[in-house]
């Protein structure tokens, strides 16, 4: 049996997140060419509910650190963790989501392991020897870059959200659990998170939405913001925004698309009233479908879009809102 | 209270990139080059705690990545918007590293300097790794807390407390100095160079570190000591060619409806 691949799926609150799924469900297809076990590691204070889910998903051993110490995330406990464990395992790769937790914890693993680090990838092969080969945008989505890893050892990676598919879920016996014992009195967790503050009104967050209806200076004022947040809640979408608008003040930071944004990757992205500046189309390039609204036939947006409508948005949103009602009242 | 900021030149991020001809680097000649936007936010953050305390010195640190690179250029800007003394590590065997021989390298020359407080941006804006800080932490043993976009420093307690981003929320955590945070957007607003900053800062005198300064093998760092191999660099993948709906608005929307859901089955 070859070395197992090490899938860190994270939880928050006693969930899992999505992105470890597709994390475990890429671990399985690379470890056919590799015949590797898929080990899954979980850390926090109440993850024992998690393992049927994580075996449903292919993970063929699944590891628990449990502790209320280890509610909130913190760096150094979890590296600590999860090296002291690979350092066992030996594994060819440690794979995780590109999350603000995943993000984090992968380079100081990285750092304290000497291992390859390849953050935010979009595809990942593995090579016949265990190599890894990933591809992973850089200058903000403009260009990607494909990297390979020297050594086919602990090699770690961290994958975009919503590129890679979960394993359809097959219900399967949970085999392998086993306990991890940490003495937490031997790590002083060096920064320590006191609290979290929930941005208010529980509103869908842009990294995690399949779907993102994001508007511009057309829309002229902040509060016609809200002819999109109606066209958000009825497509179950997260509401986005262009560095224009807030750069004015008229949306948080958290909200904006781009580059010194965030970099989106959903099923859908409808654009209302954003022209399309080159920082703004690098960091949603990748969507599937493209939906452009905007009054300008000659705006670049709409050299990226799917499907393009010419016109007046204060017009159309309000009717497409409409129509999506419709079908879902269907 | 010591601070010290490394920094990154990088291409504006409003450049056009074309890739050379055997794909594994971009054609630099034409670009603008600009200190990193998310570094700026590190350099003001600095010069703001200075300018609190009353006292402190602001000092910034480049690493030269890439023979056709002007850090020196990016330096002079952090001079002249107010920090008191610039680094430049330079050598032909730091060339072709990756981020685990940068953050090495930089570990390797910070440990000849005291500090409190470092800076680094969430990210540089070319390679979007957003891992050296992180890693540099790890080597030099301290916290850090990264995504930062508010922050307070305590110096009677030898404390920081930061807000950090994170998917739906906001932590809040607290570390013991010395320690690193990256700085994200909405942490400040950067100020622009002086007139008189500008000129002075052309007249200060850059201190130019080498591999030998900082005792590190040359296998140790550069192609030789990285981890990661880049095999080529590729445009996006092409989108596929998309349609304006004609017609009238209602109709528009009524058949934009109908394509979201039965051709691109996305609601």
């Amino acid at each position: 049996m070859a070395n197992p691949i090490l899938v860190f799926c994270e939880q928050r609150d006693g969930r899992l997140k999505r992105v470890g799924l597709e994390a475990l469900g890429q671990a399985c297809r690379l470890s056919k060419m590799s015949s590797s076990d898929v080990v899954a590691i979980v850390v926090g204070s109440s993850v024992g509910s998690l393992t049927q889910e994580l075996a449903d998903h292919g993970a063929s051993r699944i590891l628990l650190a449990e502790d209320p110490a280890l509610t909130y995330y913190s760096s150094e406990l979890f590296t600590t963790i999860v090296a002291d464990t690979a350092k066992a395992l030996e594994p060819v790769a440690i794979m995780m989501g590109a999350t603000s937790m995943g993000k984090d914890l992968a380079p100081k693993l990285a750092a304290r392991l000497k291992s390859a680090l390849m953050q935010d990838c979009v595809a990942l092969e593995m090579e016949a020897g265990g190599s890894l080969i990933a591809t992973r945008p850089i200058y903000g989505g403009k260009l990607r870059a494909i990297v390979k890893a020297k050594r086919p050892m602990m090699q770690i990676v961290t994958l975009r959200p919503s590129v890679f598919s979960p394993l359809k879920p097959n219900p399967t016996p949970v085999v392998s659990v086993e306990r991890l014992t940490v003495s937490y009195e031997s790590v002083r967790p060096m920064a320590r998170v006191h609290e979290i503050q929930q941005t208010v009104g529980g509103k869908k967050e842009l990294t995690e939405a399949t779907i993102i209806v994001s508007g511009g200076r057309g829309l002229k004022e902040p509060q016609n913001f809200k002819l999109l947040e109606d066209l958000a809640s009825a497509l179950g979408a997260a509401v986005g925004a262009s560095r224009a608008v807030v750069d004015a003040g008229w949306r948080p930071h958290s909200d904006q698309v781009g580059l010194t944004g965030q970099t989106v990757s959903p099923q859908l992205y409808v654009a209302c009233g954003i022209s399309g500046a080159i920082q703004h189309l690098a960091g949603m390039s990748s969507a599937r479908t493209i939906v452009a609204i905007n009054n300008n036939p000659n705006a670049p947006i709409f050299k990226l879009a799917t499907y393009g409508i010419v016109g007046d948005l204060f017009e159309i949103v309000p009717l497409l809102t409409e129509e999506v009602k419709k079908l879902k009242a269907e | 209270m010591k601070l010290i900021v490394c920094i990154k030149q990088v291409p504006a991020t409003e450049s056009k990139l074309a890739m050379t001809r055997d794909g594994t680097d971009i054609e630099r000649a034409g670009l603008t080059f600009v200190v990193n936007p998310y570094d700026e936010f590190a350099v003001e953050e600095a010069l703001q705690i200075r300018e609190r305390l009353g006292s402190g010195d602001v000092t910034v640190l480049s690493l030269r990545s890439h023979a056709v690179q002007n850090p020196e250029q990016a330096l002079r800007t952090c001079l002249a918007m107010g920090a008191d003394r610039a680094i430049l590590l330079s050598d032909p065997a730091f060339d072709g590293g990756d981020n685990y021989t940068t953050a090495l390298v930089l570990a390797a020359a910070l440990r000849r300097l005291s500090f409190d407080l470092l800076l680094f941006g969430k990210q540089a804006v070319d390679d979007d790794d957003g891992a050296v800080g992180i890693q540099v932490a790890e080597l030099l043993g301290i916290p850090h807390v990264a995504v930062v976009n508010k922050l307070e420093v305590d110096r009677q307690n030898k404390t920081v407390v930061a807000h950090r981003q994170i998917e739906g929320g906001i932590e809040v955590v607290e570390a013991p100095l010395p320690a690193l945070i990256t700085c994200q957007k909405g942490l400040n607003e950067p100020r622009y160079p002086s007139l008189p900053g500008i000129m002075n800062a052309k007249q200060r005198l850059l201190e130019v570190w080498n591999r030998e300064t900082i005792e590190i093998a040359s296998e140790a760092v550069g192609s030789g000591g990285a981890e990661l191999k880049l095999v080529r660099l590729e445009p996006p993948p092409p989108r596929p060619i998309g349609r304006i709906i004609p017609d009238d608005a209602a109709a528009a929307v009524q058949e934009l409806v109908r394509l979201l859901h039965e051709e691109a089955k996305v609601i």
